[in-house]
Order: C-alpha cells, then structure tokens, then sequence
C-alpha cells in the first residue's frame, strides 16, 4: 500500500488501431511486453496534444483489455469518449502514432484463489475493465454475471466478443431505450438478500459506487471498486487525487486514488466525506 | 567537454548539478524514484511539511488551465514526526540530496519545526517556504508582510544556528518583491527560493461556482514562467550576492537557462513533473548542453548573464 506500482513506465506507444464504435473510440495501443504487467482495474496516463499543446497534465483511462499475439507481440485496449480536449485528441491519432505513456498504474481487481460468485457492475464507460476482468475471474471458475447501467443508450458499452466471458449480462437504461427502464443498482439488493454473490466488483461513477457500498454495508459480500478523482499527474506527486479512506485502525486518511486506488474496498471509503474535509486529525 | 562544471552552491551547500524538484511537486521523492535515481539530480525538495499531520483542503483540489493548473492541496501531510522516521532515512539511502521544505501557521512552529530538523544528518538545506497560497486565512502568507517574513526567517535562523543554509520561499503576489527579499536576507536567510505559486481562481460554468473545493489555489506550470523570470531578474538585480532558487512554469532547458541567465543559481522542476516524470533528468541533460552549445564553461559563469551590459 502508498507505493507507485513496480512495473509503472514510461514509453512511447505506438497506435495499432483507432476504430469508432458509436459514441466512443477502441484504441490499440502496441506495449510489448509490458502487457505482462498489467492487471484489470490497472490505469495509463497519456500525454494529450502533442509537444506545443497547452494542455500540460495527463489523462488517465482505464486499462480495457491486455492480450498477446504472434504479429503485434503485446497490445492494449482502451476505450475513450472524446469528451474533453484531451480526450478528443486522443480519439484523432491516427494508425501508427507514437503517444507517450505512463502505464501500469494503481491498483488491481484482487482476484479469489477459489472459485466464487462474482456479480460485475459497470456504469456508463466505467464497464470499459470489466471484460477484462471477466475474462480473468472465468479463467479462476467463478460465475461471472454483469450488471450494466448508463442514462442511455448510447452511453452503454457492451462488446458482442465480452458477453462470450460472463455468465449473465444485463443492461439498465434511465430512459429505457436499451435492456430494461431502471437504474442498475435496483437489482443488486435482491442478490445480496438471496445470498447469490459474494463479491461485487464496480467502475463507473462516484455516485453508483456510493450506491454499492451502501447496499453492501453490513453484509457479507466484498465490494471492490475503481474510483475516480480529478488527478493531475496520476503517478502519486501532486496529492489532488485524494480521497477519505478508514484503516483498520479506525484513523481516516487522505490516501492518493492513483497510488492506494484506483481500485479500493468500498467499506473504507468514506462517502460522505468526499469533497469534505474530516473535522479533526487524532 | 568533460571540463565543463555543473554544479552549483547555495550558501555553504553544494550541488553536483543545478536542477532541484520543486516542494510540493515531488511528494518525497520515493514515486520519481521509479523513473530516475534520485542522486542524479542536484537534490530532492521535499513536500512542505508542518509540525502536525494535516488533512488538506477538501476536493477538488485541481483543475487544468491554459499551459498551467490550479491547485488546491493545503500542505497535506505526515507531520514532521513521521516524516523524520519515514522519509529521510529512505531518502538518504537513495544517496540523494535532500533540502527539507517547512511551513507553519504561527512563527514559533517554524522555530519548532527548525528545532526538530537541527540535528538530523543527511540535510543539505532547509527550505522555509513562508508563501503557500494554500491556507485558510490569507492573512498567514508571511511572505506578503515584509515584518512577518523576517520575524520567520529569524525565528529559523536563532533556532538551527549557523551551519544549515536557509533558503527562504517567497511569493510573487506582492508589490515589491526586493524589499522582502532584502528583509529575510538579513534576518539571516542564505538564499532564496522564487517562486511560488501565483493565486488564482477558476468559476466552474455547471455550477456557477468556483471549481476549487477551496475556492482560491495556486497557477502553476508554463503560464507563469514569465512572472518568475521577472522576480529574479528583480531580485538578482538588488541582492546580486544572494542566490536564488528559481522555478516557475520551467519544462525544458531552455525555460531553466532562461531563469538562470535572469540570476538563478539552480532551478526547481515542479509542475513538469506532472505531464512527465522523467522532466527533471531531461531538463538537465539539455540544460547542460545548451550551457555548453552557448560556450559556457561553466553554470556559475552563465548566473545572471541577463544583467551584463551587451558586449561584455
């Protein structure tokens, strides 16, 4: 815990595909052997807007999917919605250039040694890791079933090829205009209540993570959750990315989201204490 | 080539190369260490530390603006306690340089903090940084009233006695920046540290509010370099025997050439460090060759360069 990830670098990556799919982007990214490194809930850090931006700080994506092949060696995938300027940029660069990038970074999903049952939530773009984690958890036998939720549909990212590693997968939709009217958390409770799952594993935003942790307070089931906060350098030196976390001794600290996250128990974080400051240091 | 001599000195202390991390910009230095040895730069600034541990400022503590970024932190931290048990012993092991930053809410903490660092070995300087923007009461910016900033810088000086070079941090949101320079000058400061942040404000159009949980924060990053120029070409002008610290906004070797011909003596790589963790092993290797491309012999031989009339 509080240490950078051991196998962080720093490298010029090279783009091997930018297809757009819908309202985001999939990029592949050639890393070579760094793919050994990487874990699902690990994230990148890209230097956005080339050497005369005026974009000076990097953004941080999730890492969607490692995998190894004979003509690419090892690559990566992310998914980007070109939102902000940074993101745009991204989203532009064409086959074959270079970006600089810092990866792997934060924490990981920690994986059961035994087969468990495994109930995977993802909102929005946030659901971006956990095909890869689904692919890793089926690979450890336990039943894999996935909950995704967005405002929209256009907002849901669903692979065809992910759906072939969990076991069940279903969508919510504010609107209704994909799976079913609701949001995703609504269902979670009844599987909690029926003693179905024993770990949720979330990404997506502060809001549904909340929502998560407190179905999950008093229970017996483990929340693993990707959080995110604006981070500036997203390597644990500019102390923006803080967020309320309790220890085991009952102390809150200000833990950095890019070092001691982004993947955290969701009992530690203290919720309502995000965008607060705790009354007294002990 | 081989001749050429890099190094630096600020006060008695003295630096193999002139390229430092700036305070706040590198937390201990143990996560830059995943990218660079430590020892290859001239010395760690630590992030400023305060008596006791201390939470920060609520978030969001950051936001992004043109060439530059706000930032809100609050001087979050261990306390001097653990920092002394923790991170200067691992630092000291890395066989890197270390200047200790410190700041404090009343004088008599700086006089504290002083006291407790005195007698640990392995220090190079302390840096007394009288100038985050970062507080609850603005009015505890030492370094906007010149009677506060000597009062400080006294205070320091009294408590760790002569051998420990002082260099004292100063802010550029003042109205005559030389006159407290030369205040904590002879209250006993060796050297000094230009600049820091420059407060800002960003209003966040969703909310209509500002976007900083607290409201004010410190601009940083290339938007400011021209303002810290201008201190130490200011400074440097009236205390010409006082080095200087520099750092602002500077991201490449020839932003960190442009500060020391202005009359810096090394020059701190801050924000940098956020868009790449190699900056400051970078900013140096092309520092010194610039140096050497513009026929200097020397980085002593380049300070203040700006300052001498043309065809000398």
């Amino acid at each position: 815990m509080s240490q950078i990830n051991r196998s962080a670098s720093h490298i010029n990556a090279t783009i091997l595909a930018n297809k757009r799919v819908g309202q985001y982007h999939q990029i592949v990214f050639g890393i070579g052997d760094l793919v050994k490194s990487c874990r699902p809930g690990n994230f990148v850090a890209i230097n956005v807007g080339g050497d005369t931006s005026r974009m000076i700080l990097r953004r941080a994506f999730a890492i969607s999917r490692v995998s190894e092949s004979a003509s690419f060696g090892g690559t990566m995938e992310l998914i980007v919605a070109p939102h902000g300027s940074g993101s745009k940029w991204l989203c532009s660069q064409i086959e074959g250039s270079e970006v600089d990038i810092v990866l792997p970074l934060g924490t990981a999903f920690g994986i059961p040694t035994s087969p468990v049952n495994a109930l995977l939530v993802g909102g929005g773009y946030g659901s971006a890791p956990l095909f890869g984690l689904a692919e890793v958890l089926k690979a450890r036998g336990c039943k894999v079933d996935m909950l995704l939720g967005a405002s929209t549909s256009a907002k849901i990212y669903a692979p065809m090829e992910g759906k072939r590693s969990v076991n069940s997968l279903k969508i919510y939709t504010e609107d209704g205009t994909m799976g079913e009217l609701g949001r995703v958390t609504e269902p979670i409770k009844v599987l909690i209540e029926a003693k179905a799952i024993d770990v949720i594993y979330s990404c997506g935003p502060m809001g549904m993570l909340r929502a998560i942790s407190e179905l999950t307070a008093n229970t017996d089931v483990v929340h693993q959750c990707a959080v995110e906060e604006a981070m500036a350098c997203g390597i644990g030196i500019c102390m923006t990315c803080v967020l309320p976390i309790k220890g085991d001794d009952g102390q809150i600290s200000m833990l950095r989201s890019c070092i001691d996250g982004p993947v955290m128990d969701g009992s530690t974080v203290q919720w309502h204490l995000v965008g607060q400051v705790p009354e007294v240091l002990p | 080539m081989s001749e050429f001599d890099f190094s630096t000195t600020l006060g008695n202390a003295f630096f193999n190369t002139p390229i430092f991390t700036a305070s706040g910009c590198a937390s201990s230095g143990k996560e830059l260490a995943q990218f660079f040895p430590l020892k290859d730069i001239g010395a760690v600034v630590t992030k400023s530390v305060m008596n006791k541990p201390r939470y920060g400022r609520p978030t969001p503590r950051m936001a992004e603006t043109p060439s530059g970024m706000l930032n809100s932190i609050g001087l979050q931290g261990p306390g001097i306690e653990a920092f002394l048990a923790n991170d200067i012993p691992w630092l000291v092991e890395q066989n890197s340089r270390i200047i200790i930053s410190i700041a404090g809410e009343t004088i008599e903490e700086y006089a504290t903090l002083a006291r407790k660092i005195r007698s640990v070995s392995g220090i190079s300087a302390i840096e007394v940084n009288i100038s985050c923007p970062n507080v609850e009461n603005r009015g505890l910016v030492f370094a906007c009233d010149p009677d506060a900033s000597r009062r400080v810088i006294d205070g320091v000086r009294k408590t760790i006695g002569g051998e420990l070079p002082i260099i004292a941090k100063l802010s550029p949101d003042v109205t005559n920046l030389p006159e407290i320079a030369k205040g904590v000058v002879e209250s006993g400061a060796d050297a000094l540290a230009l600049i820091n942040t420059v407060l800002g404000m960003v209003i966040n159009l969703e909310t209509m509010r500002p976007h900083l949980g607290g409201k004010t924060g410190g601009l940083s990053g290339p938007a400011i370099r021209p303002v810290a120029v201008r201190a130490i070409y200011q400074v440097h002008a009236a205390l010409p025997e006082v080095p200087i610290l520099g750092m602002g906004g500077v991201s490449s070797g020839r932003d960190a050439l442009e500060l020391i011909l202005a009359g810096a003596s090394g020059v701190s790589i801050g924000t940098a460090s956020f868009g790449n963790p190699h900056a400051a092993v970078e900013i140096q290797s092309e520092l010194r060759d610039l140096l050497i491309a513009k026929g200097f012999s020397s980085l002593k031989s380049a300070i203040g360069f700006a300052h001498r009339e043309v065809g000398l």
